[in-house]
């Protein structure tokens, strides 16, 4: 969980950087991810380092979901339907962390979406383009708001799942201490935040009209 | 104070249980929360109704024996145990709902009183140290640096009492397990079965259907000793230390 959750957080602030080159303009954006295909070229065939990613990012959430599921399917098990508590109090527990099992399924949901609109292209609101620029700023035009709208509710729950998730993963692979848990607590909410946050910043910029 | 009382009353494991209400009068509030249903016992008992049946023994707060769930919380709203929780922490016409800790692995015996015997088989699993005995070794005879002293006493103030479990979103006893192997993982005596010990905890662990930890953190926040959720961390390095060594 936490590993396979590591690599994905690493992949979606490079997805991020990538992301917030639409404000250098249309060139600069399609031909970052141009050179995507060409990664490790010519040491390696063409699109060779893009399809080893691919692979080892879908590995990864393979074994999250799996892990995920294991863990679900163990609280269940420790604590059937039957003996849940008449009365129940959060004491500690923060939003983020509560969110975290149905908040990971609306985040698959939202990949698979996410990828065939601005990756494959089939879904294309506003039309479809050889150019990823021109897929991103039709598909999230003023008029296809509900777009917009699904991706801002996944990219916050997204930033939860971070929240909580970068947090647990730290303590997990040993490195929490007392002096040291408001620290991992910060990195968490600090990365969480700019993860939002920039992932917010291009489709929102091309609906108010400041990228076009 | 009036209190009325929402109690959990359960004839057997094999019963399905139910909530019960109850209406106290004349509660004093310098009484202890026990001592409370100690009142409403002598009431059933009067009446001719069965008494509710719950754990508890020191009456102290370092036994562990006695732990509900009341108002959703383990131990109540104070940061200690049951017995050292008083009603001046309720008010006067106040409804408390009062349950029983609910994990698979600690099965209802009757009303609040669960077995916990499955804390008992994590112990006997590993939670120990194989040391010649004989009389008490001179204090200084091995020196353990201050810090680690600390750590493993902070560590070893962990009672058993399962709060950590009935507190879990997941029903996890990873903070249990992880307060006693840090407990003994940081003192010399615990050295030689350190490896094994943390393997052979979590394997029964895993046995006891406990859940898995998401470090949530509702363990340490209820827990009526203070056990930091840094110990969970302090188990996981343990663990992934024994794993890479190829323990277990």
């Amino acid at each position: 969980m936490a590993v396979t959750g590591a690599i994905l957080v690493l992949y979606l602030i490079a997805h991020m950087y990538g992301n917030l080159k639409i404000f250098s303009g249309q060139e600069a954006f399609d031909g970052y991810a141009h050179s995507l295909r060409e990664l490790g070229y010519p040491m390696l065939p063409e699109n060779g380092l893009l399809w080893i990613l691919r692979v080892v990012l879908l590995a990864s959430v393979l074994i999250h979901i799996y892990a995920a599921v294991a863990l679900w399917a163990r609280a269940r098990r420790a604590r059937p339907a039957a003996q849940r508590y008449k009365v129940n109090k959060r004491v500690a527990r923060s939003y983020a962390s509560y969110t975290m099992r149905y908040g990971g399924v609306l985040i698959a949901l939202f990949v698979i979406f996410h990828i065939l609109h601005l990756t494959t292209n089939h879904i294309a609101p506003g039309g479809r383009s050889d150019s990823p620029y021109e897929r991103l700023v039709n598909g999230f035009q003023p008029e296809f708001w509900y777009v917009t709208l699904f991706y801002v509710l996944s990219v916050i729950m997204v930033g939860l799942h971070l929240r909580h998730g970068i947090w647990s993963a730290l303590a997990t692979l040993g490195a929490n201490m007392s002096r040291r848990q408001g620290t991992l607590n910060a990195i968490a909410l600090g990365i969480s935040l700019i993860v939002t946050v920039g992932f917010l910043l291009p489709p929102l910029a091309v609906t108010f009209g400041l990228v076009s | 104070m009036n209190i009325t009382l929402r109690v959990w009353r359960q004839k057997g494991t094999d019963d399905e249980g139910r909530l019960a209400t109850y209406k106290l009068t004349d509660v004093s509030p310098d009484m202890s929360f026990l001592e409370m249903l100690d009142v409403l016992n002598e009431k059933l008992t009067l009446e001719g109704e069965d008494p509710v049946a719950f754990d508890h023994d020191c009456r102290e707060g370092i036994c562990g024996a006695c732990g509900v769930v009341i108002d959703g919380e383990a131990h109540g709203p104070e940061r200690t145990t049951t017995c050292q929780l008083h009603m001046r922490s309720f008010k006067d016409g106040d409804t408390i709902t009062v349950e029983p800790w609910r994990a698979k692995a600690f099965p209802v015996i009757k009303d609040l009183v669960v077995d916990r015997g499955a804390f008992d088989r994590i112990i006997q699993a590993g939670g120990y140290i194989s040391a010649p005995t004989g009389t008490a070794p001179d204090a200084h005879a091995m020196p353990v640096p201050k810090p680690d002293a600390d750590r493993a006493f902070d560590a070893a103030t962990c009672i058993s009492c399962g709060a950590c479990v009935a507190a879990c979103p997941n029903a996890s006893s990873m903070l249990f397990t992880a307060a006693k192997v840090t407990h003994l993982g940081m003192l010399p005596q615990g050295q030689p079965e350190r490896a094994s010990r943390v393997v052979k905890m979590i394997n029964q662990q895993d046995e006891e259907d406990f859940g898995g930890c998401t470090n949530i953190g509702e363990c340490a926040a209820v827990c009526p000793k203070g056990i930091p959720l840094d110990t969970i961390s302090q188990l996981n390095r343990d663990l992934l230390g024994s794993l890479s060594k190829g323990v277990g």
